[in-house]
């Protein structure tokens, strides 16, 4: 692009209820990312309200959100690394599905978080497969027929697993940022979002707040993932809870803990449901009934960086 | 609250600094939340004074202003040498052979090091579904060696033989064809003593134990014939300076120290 054009830009900014409504459809395989930190809680919980069945939900540390989408009735099948409330305990709908089939199974696939890892930049670039040196010797490939092994090509003929592309239908993140066009920026635990993001065909972005071009511009190290890989934007604050936004607000290891019990008990996880998903039409309603008071406990201080320079080629330089 | 000693130690505090002693002289290491990030605190206060922590959340070098609740506490990230990628972390970190000690745990273990935490009974039809592999697998394939802290020793978890292997030692692995980086588990440190082994093809021996435990004891809370080491040793209790430097330095909320 020459000098001094203006690159037009696309507006994506779109409402939660649009975004899931456009890019979530019944039988999808979905990818929900987050790391612990800037999980999509309400994109989850929105996906719950519009009732969506029978999708497969790949994500590397399946937690509270799965145990919900569970509930909800809306997973028939699990792609996961992880299954289970953080260090705080289990989850009861997951283990029900899994253990007692109720009320109906689930399908389950098991990998390792590398090995997810691995499925996501297979995916992302289009790779027919991603080499990795775990597995060698543990009973997944045998319960896993994703898991295979391979010999190098190359002289010393070394043999290694490797794990086969993902490329959901639609991944969905959360992040601390973007522009409107989707240029979204993290920081923080970036964890695996960018390559969920190119690994998918659509890809949802969901964002503590939508900020001026400007702001994006003055700080490009810190877009995590550009807009050309981004189909919908959603203005979302504190939609990550009861994970952490850093710089914005910190976990709630509260409900964490509190989660086993409510999800242990089946009519008090549909209850809990009722109440807190389909009892609110959106997740501004959610936030303003946990209530300020609320929030004020997950409050955090400033801790600045300092910036950096860019720097700006000077007018008359040669 | 389980009082081991007259000193009033917990368990928690005992496997914490036994487990601390076995970091000295190691760089880097890479812990879970709860006893690993207490033992791996306290060897940093005391007989490590250079190791570096390295948490599955991708951060390294952490500099926290609280004892973190999770792998991704954000006190962990504020003030941190360096928050690395998952791609960057297992690939580059891990995979790429820079961490000396990992600590594992699991619900079971096998004589070899082998690990389970994907299930009780069946894997198709399990009686209990368990957390499943996380990074574990990538921790045991390719750290230097690994560190397995039990809470408990009975014969339910030190078993004759895995429900499944979700995380295999080097022994698998070579009768898989592929050779790993590391030496598998090497340190098993639980509420009776330490098991031992030097690597690939040995089984665990018991190498100590804590006073007023006996080797009878702790084969009769294992589910193999454990051999004894002839040098069989009785572990030094926590001293003083281990238990306050625990207690007021890095739990003094005491968020594990129960």
């Amino acid at each position: 692009m020459p000098p001094g054009t203006v690159k037009p830009v696309t507006d994506k900014t779109t409402t939660m209820a649009e975004a899931i409504a456009a890019f979530v459809h019944d039988g999808a395989t979905v990818a929900l990312e987050g790391f612990t930190h800037l999980i999509p809680t309400a994109a989850g919980h929105e996906i719950i309200r519009q009732g969506r069945r029978d999708l497969t939900v790949v994500r590397m540390t399946a937690d509270i959100v799965v145990d919900q989408m569970l509930a909800g009735g809306c997973v028939r099948k699990l792609v996961s690394s992880f299954v289970g409330n953080s260090s705080a305990g289990s989850l009861g709908e997951l283990r029900r599905r899994i253990e007692r089939a109720d009320p109906e199974p689930l399908e389950f696939e098991e990998y390792s978080h590398y090995g997810m890892i691995g499925r996501y930049l297979a995916g992302a670039q289009r790779l027919p497969f991603y080499p990795v040196r775990s597995y060698a010797g543990s009973d997944l490939p045998s319960v896993n027929p994703g898991l295979r092994k391979v010999t190098s090509p190359y002289d010393d003929g070394e043999q290694i697993y490797v794990v086969p592309p993902v490329n959901p239908d639609v991944t969905i993140v959360h992040a601390q940022r973007a522009d409107r066009s989707g240029n979204t920026q993290v920081w923080g635990l970036t964890g695996i979002q960018a390559e969920a993001v190119y690994a998918a065909k659509k890809a949802v972005v969901v964002v503590e707040e939508i900020v001026d071009d400007d702001v994006i511009r003055r700080d490009p190290n810190r877009t995590l993932i550009p807009s050309h890989a981004v189909d919908a934007v959603v203005a979302c604050p504190r939609g990550a809870h009861p994970s952490f936004a850093q710089g914005y607000y910190d976990r709630d290891n509260a409900f964490y803990r509190g989660w086993s019990a409510i999800s242990a008990d089946p009519a008090r996880l549909r209850e809990w449901l009722g109440e807190w998903v389909f009892g609110t039409r959106d997740h501004a309603e959610y936030v303003a009934k946990l209530g300020e008071r609320y929030w004020s406990g997950l409050a955090v201080d400033d801790a600045l960086s300092l910036p950096v320079n860019y720097g700006r080629r000077r007018e008359n330089a040669r | 609250m389980t009082s081991t000693m007259d000193t009033g130690t917990t368990s928690s505090e005992l496997l914490s600094v036994v487990a601390s002693r076995e970091l000295a002289g190691k760089r880097t290491v890479f812990a879970g939340i709860g006893l690993p990030t207490l033992a791996a605190s306290l060897a940093h206060l005391t007989v490590a004074p250079d190791l570096e922590i390295v948490y599955e959340s991708g951060v390294c070098g952490a500099h926290p202003s609280q004892l973190p609740e999770t792998i991704a506490d954000a006190v962990l990230i504020t003030g941190a040498e360096a928050v690395l990628s998952m791609p960057a972390l297992f690939g580059n970190v891990l995979q790429g052979g820079h961490i000396d000690v990992g600590f594992l745990g699991a619900a079971q273990i096998d004589r070899w090091g082998n690990l389970n935490s994907s299930v009780i009974g069946d894997w198709a039809d399990p009686a209990v579904r368990l957390p499943g592999p996380g990074g574990a697998m990538e921790v045991m394939a390719n750290s230097g060696e690994v560190f397995v802290v039990m809470r408990r020793h009975d014969p339910r978890s030190f078993v004759d033989k895995l429900d499944f292997c979700t995380s295999p030692g080097p022994d698998r692995a070579l009768a898989d064809g592929i050779r790993p980086l590391g030496a598998g588990v090497t340190r098993v440190i639980t509420d009776l003593g330490i098991l031992a082994r030097p690597g690939v093809g040995e089984p665990l021996r018991l190498v100590a134990v804590h006073p007023g435990v006996t080797a009878g004891q702790v084969r009769a809370a294992t589910g193999w014939p454990l051999e004894v080491d002839g040098d069989l040793v009785t572990i030094e209790p926590p001293a003083e300076a281990e238990l306050r430097r625990l207690r007021e330095e890095v739990d003094p909320g005491r968020v594990y120290l129960r």
